[in-house]
């Protein structure tokens, strides 16, 4: 038992590296607030042109969507990190993951939004546009309100797989929060500041999951 | 035009890189076959441990399934590689990525199903249990085939999700199709083995997106 706790939860490793792991979090933290707006807006810009029924635009659109589902995002942030400076396009680690994540969580944003949109009776859109407002106005002010209440319970899951998701910057050497864990690893040669990035994940993200399962039986029931 | 040619579609590199991306796919499919089967099946048996109602056995399951649905899949896989050593447990890279992966898919499948089963109303409960059927039988006859028809939909998205987390074990050295790319990339100094191995993932995938935009349409479930 003491050999597990020297290794696991070492007190003097954990004092030494806590302020690598603390620079590791605030990176994540940045990648959080860079990626979750910029993929909710791509997201939603996605629904909402498809919401448009532009032919070619929304054959498009069901191709980008489906291209980024089918692609791991690892992929896409190893073709970024990787190809693109054989292009003459070099992207440093930060602007490289946040770029991966965006697009890979844009089309799993745009695909909720867009059910939230089909959901709303079609009715809807009809009386506000015979009550005189433009179809901009009709979708600002009437579709999307609707749509996008009904879609909290996916937004809030997808939310928490786009934040676990950033640490596969590691893989690119970001100094993210795994990253520092890592790095830190190497240092006390025991697997303890793994185990205290694991716990400030799971910490940060529990009363997320709580929350989710909460929606999602909540959801669920009504169908 | 012609740079994206030479880095990205350069049939001559493809061809190189062929044999070693074929042992690469060869070896994402086991990965994922296998992630599939222990994840779904484990999840199963652990929504019906839970239907039986012990109740510290629930809180330790409960506990369990928040926690491997708080860390990132990647952290999962690095614990497992790179912690479970100093307690003893070595397990080769790809049993690794097997392990947890598999872990990740029980823990959200086992919430799919019980949300299943609870959804089941209590009059069919009480109405097989009437007729004499056991609690096992009841489970088993009557309430899991409702339960299972309810968690397809979401169950084909989350399996998707998590097993496109295959190419994550290319970070703990798995030789899947990620991996062999990146190992031929740096020998040819060229990114199309990166392009095989995205198209390589589309073949996988792209179906599976296809499919899992049927079920939608089939069980009329948003999202």
């Amino acid at each position: 038992m003491d050999a597990f706790i020297d290794n696991f939860a070492n007190l003097d490793s954990l004092i030494e590296v806590w302020p690598l792991l603390l620079s590791g979090l605030e990176v994540t933290l940045l990648l959080c607030l860079v990626t979750v707006p910029a993929g909710v807006a791509l997201g939603l810009a996605v629904a909402v042109l498809h919401s448009l029924r532009i032919r070619y635009l929304t054959t498009l659109l069901i191709v980008y969507v489906d291209l980024l589902r089918s692609f791991p995002p690892l992929v896409l942030l190893i073709l970024i990190y990787y190809g693109l400076p054989f292009l003459g396009l070099e992207l440093s680690e930060l602007p490289a993951a946040a770029l991966a994540l965006v697009l890979n969580s844009s089309s799993y944003y745009g695909e909720i939004f867009r059910a939230g949109i089909e959901a709303i009776p079609k009715g809807q859109r009809e009386a506000a546009r015979s009550s005189g407002l433009s179809a901009l106005q009709a979708l600002v002010h009437v579709v999307l309100p609707q749509a996008v209440r009904a879609v909290v319970p996916p937004l809030t899951s997808n939310t928490l797989e786009l934040v676990k998701l950033t640490s596969i910057a590691s893989v690119v050497a970001l100094p993210e929060l795994l990253r520092t864990a890592r790095m830190a690893q190497d240092l006390v040669y025991n697997p303890t500041p793994l185990m205290a990035a694991a716990l400030i994940y799971f910490l940060l993200l529990w009363p997320l999951v709580r929350l989710i399962s909460k929606l999602d039986r909540r959801s669920m029931a009504g169908h | 035009m012609e740079q994206l040619g030479k880095y990205f579609f350069n049939l001559d590199v493809m061809w190189g890189a062929l044999p070693a991306m074929l042992e690469g796919f060869a070896l994402t499919l086991e990965i994922a076959v296998a992630v599939v089967l222990i994840g779904i099946t484990s999840g199963l048996l652990l929504a019906i441990v839970r239907a039986f109602q012990i109740r510290p056995l629930n809180w330790l399951l409960v506990f369990l399934v928040d926690l491997l649905r708080a860390l990132p899949q990647l952290v999962v896989i690095m614990i497992v590689y790179f912690a479970l050593p100093y307690a003893g447990i070595q397990l080769s890279s790809i049993v690794s990525t097997i392990v947890s992966l598999a872990a990740i898919l029980a823990a959200v499948s086992e919430e799919i199903f019980w949300a299943g089963i609870t959804i089941v109303p209590k009059g069919q409960w009480e109405a097989a249990r009437s007729t004499g059927l056991g609690f096992l039988t009841t489970l088993i006859h009557v309430v899991l085939p409702q339960a299972i028809r309810v968690a397809i939909p979401p169950l084909t998205n989350w399996t998707i999700a998590i097993t496109k987390g295959t190419a994550l074990g290319a970070a703990v050295a798995v030789p899947e199709i990620i991996g062999q790319a990146l190992s031929v990339q740096s020998i040819v100094a060229n990114p199309s083995p990166l392009t095989l191995g995205a198209l390589m993932y589309l073949v996988i995938f792209a179906p599976l997106v296809q499919l899992s935009r049927w079920i939608e349409r089939r069980y009329g479930w948003a999202v």
